[in-house]
């Protein structure tokens, strides 16, 4: 099996090889997760912490459920991230965990990079959970096997993500990761939250601003969250937003019949996506949940077990 | 009492003169005494022996961080002018963001007193634009420069309409630049990297290169109105460029400097070897390799008129955190020449030139009598081996900035003698004063 990494930063550096091995690491996963008894001793006696500096419940219950799984020891920290020079810097939080015998530290944080920080002086493994609008590496692989599982080959894919694509880490990993297994990426969203210039930024991507153009086609669909508390600036107004990208089910048969649906939650019911379209057939997001945990437990084995014993 | 030393043998580059040859120089009293062939008019006491090196005007630096008084974990008088010295910098500007910042004439006095005590090079203060440099009041411009300031600037933050075209009424009259760092801060909104690819890949807010364009223009437009001299900090955009030429054809009064990352770096170096280096973070931000191109060409054409470091040191505890929350800034003292060097030895640029936008061209700037080796004027010296290989050690460096991003990188170029005022400021340890034979016989 192809496997090199110590750290997960981004999906920038893995190779199709590399993402293969994890989603058939997580297929295994998944089988330990429809047992009686869903549990297995693998990481007995590793450390692992979560370190959130910003709120999140699906990512931090799908990884402290992933490690507890394999029977690692797990500690779950929130963090403020302190807005006086003085206060305890990520860094010394990152040095602490390391003390204290982490094997692995999965770390959230609002600022893009800071995982890239946390890596270069840290021995234990970072698991980046998501940082500013950087990367989300474990969301793209858990959206990438979910495809995987529906659709089987992504060669040739169409995949269109919509949304406030310049702020979304979410987008940014998927890219990596489709682009990685040949799948053909379409980003669509208004010009304020989709530079052109995305197009230069990743090669073979492509920029569409008219989501009805964008979804002709289409073999699958990932829709982003607007934070629209964030974006008040870059957008007109939300009932704007809402007419012109809201993925609803007229929109939705300009792609291919059975295209799948993807969202990373929470859901905005009735912004980014009509209701109908979320709970419909073509939905994927409950088994994304699901599938989230079967691939951090691929992850944190292939780091801290699988290669090393 | 200096003594008289004589130079013998160098490469003797001084463009302000229109010099390129082998010299001798004598100095004494701190001032050139005479440059020529075979034997000079006095018998000096010193010889320092030049040959294979160059010897030139020691550097000028428009822009340079000492970060006294406030900051003294950054950067000291003592500190900063060391650097400076193995730089080969024997002028450096100071600038005004201190804290508290040097905003009214008694402060220009104690950076002036803390400078002739302390300072190993020539320190010229230059003063802040505005009370506290808050963007509201001007300075008590004529108060300043009667005190000593050489130019004003609010660096680090953007000049807003109003408070530059003040300004400028005063330069007019003073006949002292007012710097601009140039950034419509409405486009640039909070950039942390410069806006394109890598700012999208890295997920890092981008300051596009218009940020400046506009503010460049607008000085431009008012220096053109007013009469006055603007000079542009750290200029780092082809279409900055494009006005500035335009406004220098127009007989407006407009100069510019441009920084050794700027002219040597990309924001390719953001995403590898070390994604996020915060070592890497400076306002304005790298840009791209068409932008640096345009930039090394127009120093060559005289576009730009200076190369001047933008030395920012910062503490370690500055730069060891979240890219977004690192301070922006290089120290750049000790490796501007041998970074510069890169750009000779590949053909970018002729040497001649390099040395005259270090010396004539900030001088003119200033307009003193600085940066060339003019009989009479300062023995300001630098002697520099163009071809000494050398590895960037932050911890061996004299400034307390250890911020380069050039960690580990050999450069190929590096100065050998520093001489302010005709006194050794910084010798090698490959180099000697030595007594001449002809007076080690009479002693």
């Amino acid at each position: 099996m192809t496997w090199h990494h110590h750290h997960v930063l981004d999906l920038d550096d893995f190779s199709r090889e590399e993402i293969e091995a994890v989603l058939e690491t997580a297929s295994a996963m998944k089988e330990v997760l429809t047992r009686p008894v869903p549990k297995v001793h693998t990481l007995r006696g590793k450390r692992v912490f979560s370190l959130f500096y910003e709120p999140s419940t699906r990512t931090r219950a799908s990884f402290e459920l992933a490690a507890k799984t394999l029977s690692a020891e797990v500690v779950g920290i929130t963090a403020q991230v302190s807005s006086v020079v003085k206060g305890e810097s990520l860094l010394d939080t990152i040095k602490t965990l390391e003390a204290l015998g982490a094997d692995a530290i999965v770390l959230r944080h609002p600022e893009a990079g800071a995982p890239y920080l946390a890596a270069r002086y840290c021995r234990a493994s970072i698991v980046n959970a998501g940082d500013g609008a950087h990367a989300h590496p474990t969301q793209a692989l858990l959206d990438i096997f979910s495809l995987r599982q529906r659709l089987g080959d992504l060669e040739g894919l169409k995949v269109v993500i919509v949304g406030d694509i310049l702020h979304s880490r979410v987008a940014r990993s998927n890219i990596w990761g489709l682009k990685a297994l040949g799948a053909r990426v379409v980003l669509s969203g208004p010009p304020t939250l989709l530079p052109m210039s995305f197009a230069d930024a990743y090669a073979g991507v492509e920029v569409e601003w008219d989501l009805e153009r964008a979804l002709e086609g289409a073999g699958a669909v990932i829709a982003l969250r607007l934070q629209w508390e964030r974006q008040q600036d870059l957008i007109p107004s939300l009932e704007e937003y809402v007419a012109f990208y809201q993925l609803n089910a007229q929109r939705l048969s300009r792609a291919r019949p059975g295209a799948p649906i993807l969202h990373p939650g929470p859901v905005n019911e009735g912004v980014e996506i009509d209701p109908e379209v979320a709970r419909g057939p073509q939905s994927l997001i409950d088994e994304q949940v699901t599938n989230g945990v079967a691939v951090r437990m691929a992850l944190l084995y292939l780091l801290l077990g699988g290669a090393h014993e | 009492m200096s003594d008289l030393i004589l130079i013998s043998g160098g490469r003797l580059m001084d463009p302000g003169q229109g010099l390129d040859g082998v010299r001798d120089i004598l100095v004494g009293k701190g001032r050139v005494l005479w440059i020529g062939h075979g034997p000079p008019p006095q018998e000096p006491e010193k010889v320092l022996q030049g040959r294979g090196l160059v010897v030139s005007p020691g550097f000028v630096d428009l822009h340079c961080h000492l970060r006294e008084p406030g900051q003294e974990e950054k950067e000291t008088m003592a500190s900063g002018t060391l650097a400076a010295c193995r730089g080969g910098f024997t002028t450096v500007c100071a600038m005004p963001n201190t804290r508290p910042p040097v905003d009214s004439p008694p402060l220009v006095e104690f950076l002036k007193d803390k400078a002739s005590r302390e300072g190993l090079v020539r320190v010229l203060p230059v003063g802040a634009l505005t009370r506290g440099r808050a963007g509201k009041e001007l300075v008590e411009m004529e108060a300043m420069a009667r005190a000593g300031a050489v130019a004003f600037s609010d660096d680090g933050h953007p000049t807003g309409s109003r408070i530059m075209r003040q300004a400028l009424e005063f330069s007019r009259y003073l006949g002292l630049p007012v710097m601009d760092h140039c950034e419509d801060p409405e486009i640039a909104q909070e950039g942390q990297v410069n806006e394109g690819v890598v700012s999208l890949r890295l997920g890092l807010r981008g300051m596009p290169s218009q940020a400046e364009e506009a503010a460049v223009a607008r000085d431009v437009a008012v220096a053109g109105l007013t009469g006055g001299h603007v000079h542009i900090h750290h200029v780092s955009s082809q279409g900055s460029l494009e006005h500035i030429r335009r406004g220098k054809e127009k007989g407006v009064k407009v100069t510019c400097e441009a920084t050794p990352h700027h002219l040597t770096l990309t924001e390719d170096s953001l995403l590898a070897p070390i994604p996020y280096d915060t070592n890497l973070k400076v306002n304005p931000p790298l840009r791209s390799e068409q932008e640096r191109k345009a930039l090394a060409q127009a120093l060559r054409e005289g576009l730009i008129d200076a190369v001047a470091t933008d030395h920012a040191p910062h503490s370690l505890v500055d730069k060891l955190v979240e890219f977004s929350r690192a301070g922006p800034g290089m120290s750049n003292l000790e490796t501007a020449l041998g970074s510069l060097m890169a750009l000779v030895h590949r053909g970018e640029l002729d040497l001649l030139t390099l040395v005259a936008r270090l010396t004539v061209g900030p001088a003119r700037i200033l307009g003193k009598e600085l940066g060339s080796l003019k009989v009479g004027w300062p023995a300001d010296v630098v002697i520099f081996d163009p071809d000494r290989e050398w590895t960037v050690d932050p911890q061996a460096l004299a400034s307390r900035g250890k911020n380069t991003p050039l960690a580990g990188e050999k450069l190929k170029g590096k100065v050998m003698a520093t001489l302010v005022g005709g006194k050794a400021a910084y010798l090698d340890p490959s180099l000697k004063l030595e007594v001449p034979e002809s007076r080690k016989a009479k002693i």
